[in-house]
């Protein structure tokens, strides 16, 4: 515990640079330098006119993909939160375990378990016909992430009307107003302040996990910086998507600052 | 009937079953998972420091390292130090000509997630940080405690409390993240599920059957970490 502590300053260190500051940005400045030298070195335009469009394309499938599980994961995960504060235990087991399965595991696992296990049932899904949906890679990814980020935001809406004071509750009932009314009006506004960094960060990590989709052969854009270094085995295939995945969170962050700034303005002094 | 007793054979330990196999994928899972924690503690916990410092350099740096690798896929993270860092080893390795140099795949599991854990660690030490009254510094100089010692005294048991839950959050994320290693053949438990799959043509029995033990792997955390939950809260019950 006590060697935890030794190699760095303390927190109120000196206004002056410090040894560890000094390295650690010239390890930094190490760093874009070799990446910059690198891509410098190897900067081949033919490249960039042969994948540079399949980048963007690879960016969309993620984008679109991510997007549609991510509001379908939104749909389902209302249904979930409710059943999970319901007072019936038909309703809470279900929810918790379907809760419990999705966040208890990884996300690389369920796909597989979906993608390649489910084609064993192939005869059943023929003759319910759903075997096109199944057969598909982009369809069982976007299955796979909708389950996944439908227990994620489940537990994301619990936790927000479960921080709405309960007060608030029954100020709506002295008024005469119904339940929905109540939830709608005066509850959702409140949990939807509570929501916005966990939804934004649901957002993110699912940006971030949708890359292993790629292992099931979706051309996302992970995918296609792995199809493009396979050919050319030049590790700037990475590096550019590294920074496209960068931008896109970092966006992403900002707006979420703006949203809630926007949404908080009234408990601005 | 028939079906189940295919699945005890086809899961049982010895040569013709692949119980082994799942087993021994569960030890390395554990194994990386735990042998990332000491290192991605450490750092998370030096970088928490680095972003309090009035020391310009120490702040911003420390701030691009948690940007990069709290916005990076992890998948990708792990394929740059995999291909990326081996690439640049290999050709130092190459003009210096002393020794050959490469992190094998447990060793690139194990930087690339301890990486990512750091970068989020280091967010939970500091907003615990953060919950830590002044008081308590000012308190613990008035009693002549150096910075090292109220640190150790006084902070690191505070600290540790108010992080736990946030940590322990990290520990169940790094344990599924162990999962991704398996792409680049590390043979943890979804790699054996893999190859068993392909060689038995069951893959819904052998993903399951991975996906059992990693629900059985954060099970037995959640229980674990109530247990150290309990432990750093035994001051507390005290007063």
């Amino acid at each position: 515990m006590s060697d935890v502590t030794a190699p760095t300053p303390p927190p109120e260190a000196k206004r002056r640079p410090g040894i560890a500051g000094i390295l650690f940005a010239a390890f930094w400045a190490a760093v874009l330098l070799g990446i910059l030298s690198y891509l410098y070195a190897n900067w081949r335009p033919e490249l960039f006119a042969r994948y540079g469009f399949n980048y963007l394309e690879g960016l969309w499938v993620t984008v679109s993909l991510v997007l549609a599980s991510f509001v379908i994961g939104a749909v389902l995960s209302l249904p979930v939160a409710f059943a999970r504060t319901a007072r019936s235990r038909f309703a809470t087991v279900p929810a918790f375990a379907f809760v419990y399965f999705f966040r208890g595991t990884p996300l690389i696992a369920q796909l597989f378990l979906i993608y390649y296990g489910l084609g064993e049932f192939r005869p059943f899904f023929d003759s319910i016909g759903l075997w096109w949906f199944f057969r598909d890679a982009w369809y069982c990814a976007l299955f796979a992430m909708t389950l996944n980020t439908a227990a994620y935001q489940a537990e994301i809406v619990r936790g927000a009307i479960d921080s709405v004071p309960r007060g608030q509750w029954e100020g709506g009932r002295s008024l005469g107003l119904s339940r929905p009314v109540i939830f709608a009006r005066i509850i959702a506004p409140q949990a939807m302040i509570v929501a916005l960094r966990p939804y934004a960060n649901e957002l993110i990590l699912l940006i971030k996990g949708s890359a292993i989709v790629a292992i099931i052969t979706v051309y996302d854009l992970f995918g296609v910086a792995r199809q493009t270094f396979a050919r050319t085995f030049d590790i700037q295939a990475y590096v550019w998507a590294a920074i496209l995945y960068l931008l896109v969170v970092e966006v992403l962050r900002r707006l979420t600052n703006l949203a809630e700034a926007r949404l908080t303005r009234h408990l601005k002094r | 009937m028939e079906a189940a007793l295919d699945a005890f054979a086809l899961l049982s330990f010895g040569d013709a079953g692949w119980g082994d196999e799942m087993a021994s994928g569960l030890a390395v899972t554990a194994a990386l998972a735990l042998a990332t924690l000491p290192g991605g503690l450490v750092i998370g916990f030096l970088l928490a420091l680095a972003k309090q410092s009035s020391d310009r350099l120490l702040f911003h740096s420390a701030n691009i390292y948690t940007t990069i690798f709290r916005g990076l896929p992890e998948l990708l993270t792990l394929f740059l130090v995999y291909f990326g860092v081996n690439a640049l080893l290999q050709s130092i390795a190459e003009s210096s000509g002393v020794v050959d140099l490469a992190l094998s795949r447990f060793q690139s599991g194990m930087i690339a997630l301890g990486l990512v854990f750091s970068a989020f660690a280091s967010e939970v030490f500091l907003s615990a940080f953060r919950a830590i009254p002044k008081g308590q510094y000012e308190g613990a100089n008035a009693l002549g405690l150096g910075k090292f010692a109220t640190m150790r005294l006084v902070i690191f048991p505070q600290l540790v409390r108010i992080a736990l839950p946030g940590l322990s959050n990290l520990w169940m994320i790094l344990l599924k993240d162990t999962a991704l290693v398996s792409v680049i053949g590390l043979e943890e438990i979804l790699r054996q599920a893999q190859i068993a799959s392909r060689v038995t043509r069951e893959p819904f029995l052998f993903f399951g059957t991975a996906i059992l033990l990693y629900l059985i792997l954060t099970l037995a955390s959640s229980v674990a970490i109530g247990g150290i939950e309990r432990w750093s809260k035994r001051g507390e019950a005290a007063r």
